[in-house]
């Protein structure tokens, strides 16, 4: 149904009926609206739009200094090399992207000219290929000029494995070829319905120029003097790199926007604790922006009483899950634990799962714990919109959650505990060292035992939990525990990454050193079926479709029990105007950001 | 003397080598992979994380990466950086000027308080002075520095508004402007330190003193009719110093170590930092090169304290 009324409005927009924006409001209406919209409408036939500007200024330059605070400061300044989120924001400063993603999930162009429709005749109608038309007149900081030379190369670059960059897995399937100077055109292997992953974005979208790095491709690529001197096309010049303490840039006169950048002079200081940092935005006014602020709400709400800054937040797609086992982390065979030949003794009994769905407070985690940056969810998948699913409630009780058990014949024995054919209803619940995290496993194990079942909590150092370290047996790959908890941010608007590990063939075993990224080993056929069938759909309503019930499939399996659907916090100086989204880093929009007077 | 030093020197090289096998095969067993935030990223496949592993030789056996490590370190190669991807020196380098200002200067500040303080007081033993001396070290020293710096911020920072409490290497302005916001951002970190060592150092300070201004010759001293000052400077204090030289030297590898939790409340660029950011992340050849340096820091200051006693004290002969 939903499929039928969105074609009939797809079919307004193009003939004028309707305008975009009652366009989105209509998906909104109806539970559809999305990061993702406008790609419908491109899709649709209907050329993409970019979202309306809220930039006032009308002069480059004059706003002074800006300072932005990283608690954990990048270490490095290739956006090919950047491990982690702080060293793309980092590089974001000075690399820029052919398009980024704007608060709604709108494209926005940087240094492409125009966004690629089947109108304007950018994307192929069976999803192989998108043709990009790049900006004309833009300069690196050098001023050399910047061409199609400069993209097809960072293809070259990152897909090359001696490289190493950690940007391959973005670059190595597809094709990349110039077209003329100012026009490229990258070739999927297959029908590709998300397109707006190489170039776009600061996650694996930054391109570094050519002329530079050409050198220094393959194997020698860590010898290359740029990898600290980024010399982009951003609006901000390169000044100065000390690795986790300081980022200094100052204002590019030749910056292709019009009447961009507001700011003189840009700081980015790294170090120190989330706590502090917040208080040195909103409490003192040290500093005009601190990223990733994940402090307890009271403390933000105790400082905003200062009236210096406040907390903004952003919503994108990270979910908080606990994940239950679904083989046995206490039997070894063949020398592994949690091995595939095993069956959970606790959980492949289906009223256990549903018994602990309904063990987690959401409601009091969001209250006790997360505040204005979580909502509560009973979806795996919580965005973009167009992908949420509606089919889906939670509750919390713990009568019906006894009563399940008991139905299915698991009785308290004399200790309070309760076991059937004599296995006792004993959990062990790992999560990494996390002031939430732990508040949230207390609040768990609590109802638990209210319930008679007994929770056994551990939390393992993060650098331990998140490792890939083969001989650590604490790892979350590795998973000796019935339960765990954690997050997997997701980095892009778009579910295909993100609903894809939990294919079967992605299991973590010993035999592919626990690298498979299916941590759950949960292996489901009918799963598998939608994943592969999502993944050539290029109706982007069946798509959608799709990836709801992939979704409804692990929420009703109780693979994963959703915790909280956390959103970005950011502490922000009252008089700065900064744009954040959730689908991008901070500083992806970064060149619209000025202050009020 | 000088055959002394030497042999000292040479004695150094096998411990120091000791200290490099310990230091690196714990690092190798320590829990972690350097590049595990890569693990949590949906965008980075596996074998990424394995070509990486692969380059920086860390799928060899532990033996070989020694062997490695140290013909480089003997070429003057300190390792390169895997979360950076610099070489390490160029780090360390970049760190030590904060190190050695903030760290530097508490330390001046600690004898400057500790020495005249614990002389006085031991001048006069159980006096007023003595016993407000004797408290405020107690409580010096009992306050450890997270607890003061973060209650200095709180004061002077938050409620008062008199000094930062986020420390920049990038101050605008220059000449005496410069000097000035230097120095006013020093002050809170300079104090927390100085006070702390200060306490525990005018403690050591008066009871050196008390040892020593009983002994007969002192009393000859007086006899000969000496005024009590050269009594105290001359003759009590160049004794006295002895141990406290010792206490000053092994403390001065802390110099260039940096105050970890100092430097991390204050975000500090220094050593201390570095050190604590680099373990966290797992980059092993930073954390190797900083231990290692300490390492070797702490036999040359031993050394050159025992060439001080020589000289405060030419009973002591070194042979």
């Amino acid at each position: 149904m939903l499929d039928k009324k969105l074609r009939s409005m797809i079919g307004d927009v193009k003939d004028g009926r309707m305008d975009r924006r009652a366009f989105i409001q209509r998906m909104a209406a109806v539970g559809l609206t999305a990061p993702l919209a406008y790609q419908i409408l491109a899709l649709g036939g209907v050329a993409m739009a970019e979202g309306p500007s809220t930039y006032k200024p009308t002069k480059r330059g004059g706003g002074g200094a800006l300072k932005l605070l990283w608690w954990q400061g990048p270490t490095l300044l290739n956006p090919h090399f950047a491990t982690g989120t702080k060293d793309q924001d980092g590089s974001r400063l000075f690399y820029e992207p052919l398009a980024c993603w704007d608060p709604d999930g709108n494209m926005k162009l940087v240094l492409a000219a125009e966004i690629p429709s089947i109108q304007n005749g950018g994307l192929a109608a069976d999803g192989k290929s998108v043709t990009w038309k790049l900006k004309p007149g833009v300069k690196w900081h050098d001023g050399k000029p910047f061409t199609a030379d400069d993209v097809v190369f960072n293809w070259e670059y990152a897909k090359d494995p001696a490289t190493a960059a950690v940007s391959i897995a973005v670059y190595r399937d597809i094709t990349v070829e110039k077209v003329d100077d100012l026009t490229v055109r990258i070739l999927f292997p297959k029908p590709t319905p998300f397109w707006a992953d190489a170039f776009v974005g600061a996650a694996a979208g930054q391109i570094i120029p050519k002329h530079l790095f050409n050198d220094y491709k393959g194997a020698k690529s860590r010898e290359a003097p740029n990898n600290l001197l980024p010399i982009g096309t951003g609006p901000y010049k390169f000044l100065e790199f000390k690795p986790g303490d300081l980022v200094r840039g100052e204002l590019n006169p030749d910056y292709h926007m019009p009447n961009r950048p507001y700011f003189d002079t840009l700081e980015m200081k790294g170090g120190g604790d989330a706590v502090s940092a917040a208080r040195a935005v909103i409490q003192t006014g040290e500093y005009d922006f601190g990223y990733n602020i994940q402090v307890e709400d009271d403390v933000l709400l105790r400082l905003e009483k200062g009236g210096k800054g406040k907390a903004v937040y952003a919503v994108g797609g990270d979910t908080e899950f606990i994940v239950l086992n679904s083989t046995d982390p206490n039997t070894e065979v063949d020398g592994e634990r949690s091995s595939m030949k095993t069956k959970h003794p606790l959980f492949s009994d289906p009223a256990v799962r549903k018994a602990l769905s309904m063990l987690v407070d959401r409601e009091s985690v969001k209250k006790a714990i997360y505040g204005r940056a979580g909502r509560t969810t009973a979806n795996f998948l919580n965005g973009p919109e167009k992908f949420v699913s509606k089919n889906n409630t939670w509750e919390f009780s713990i009568e019906k959650a006894s009563k399940i058990l008991d139905d299915a014949g698991w009785k308290p024995g004399a200790d309070g505990i309760r076991e059937k054919d004599g296995k006792k209803l004993k959990l062990l619940y790992q999560t990494s060292i996390n002031g939430p995290r732990q508040k949230t496993q207390a609040i768990v194990k609590q109802a638990c035992q209210k319930a008679g079942i007994d929770v056994e909590l551990k939390s393992v150092v993060a650098s331990v939990f998140f490792s890939s370290d083969v001989g650590n047996p604490d790892t979350y790959p590795k998973f000796y525990a019935d339960m765990e908890m954690f997050q997997i941010p997701m980095s892009q608007p778009d579910p295909a990454q993100h609903m894809r590990r939990y294919i079967s063939s992605n299991v973590a075993t010993k035999e592919n050193k626990w690298q498979g990224p299916n941590f759950t080993r949960w292996a489901n056929k009918d799963y598998d079926a939608i994943i592969e069938a999502a993944e050539g759909e290029m109706d982007p309503v069946k798509r959608a479709a799709l990836y709801i019930k992939a979704n409804d499939l692990l929420i009703q399996e109780v693979v994963f029990i959703p915790v909280q659907h956390r959103l970005k916090v950011e502490a922000v100086a009252n008089n700065l105007q900064c744009v954040i989204s959730g689908w991008a880093n901070e500083t992806d929009n970064l060149f619209d950001w000025y202050r009020e007077a | 003397m000088s055959q002394y030093v030497l042999r000292r020197f040479l004695i150094a090289i096998p411990s120091l080598l000791g200290i490099s096998v310990v230091l690196f095969v714990v690092l190798a067993l320590a829990p972690g992979d350097p590049f595990s935030e890569l693990a949590t990223n949906p965008n980075v496949p596996p074998e990424v994380q394995a070509a990486l592993r692969a380059k920086f030789g860390l799928d060899d056996p532990i033996y070989l990466r020694y062997l490695h490590w140290l013909n480089a370190m003997l070429h003057g190669d300190w390792g390169f950086s895997f979360v950076s991807r610099m070489d390490v020196d160029q780090l360390i380098l970049q760190r030590l000027p904060a190190t050695l200002y903030v760290i530097g200067s508490a330390q001046i500040l600690a004898l400057l308080i500790a020495i005249p303080v614990g002389v006085y007081a031991a001048t006069k033993p159980y006096s007023l002075f003595d016993q407000v001396a004797n408290t405020l070290a107690f409580v010096g020293f009992s306050l450890p520095t997270f607890f003061t710096g973060i209650l200095f911020i709180l004061v002077f920072s938050i409620t008062l508004d008199w000094l930062p409490f986020v420390y920049t290497t990038n101050i605008k302005g220059t000449g005496i402007l410069w000097v000035l916001e230097m120095i006013r951002q020093a002050i809170m970190p300079v104090a927390v330190l100085g006070l702390f060592q200060a306490a525990s150092m005018t403690r050591f300070v008066r009871s050196a003193m008390l040892d020593v201004i009983r002994l007969d010759y002192v009393t000859t001293a007086r006899a000969k009719g000496l005024g009590q000052a050269k009594v105290i400077v001359k003759h009590v204090m160049r004794n006295a110093m002895i141990p406290v030289v010792t206490l000053i030297a092994l403390q001065m590898p802390a110099v260039f170590g940096g105050a970890i939790v100092t430097e991390q409340i204050f975000r500090i660029p220094g050593i201390g930092s570095l050190l604590i950011s680099s373990i966290l992340s797992n980059d092993t050849p930073v954390v190797m090169a900083v231990t290692f340096v300490f390492a070797c820091l702490v036999v040359l200051f031993n050394l050159i304290a025992d060439v001080l006693y020589g000289w405060l004290d030419p009973r002591i002969s070194l042979r």
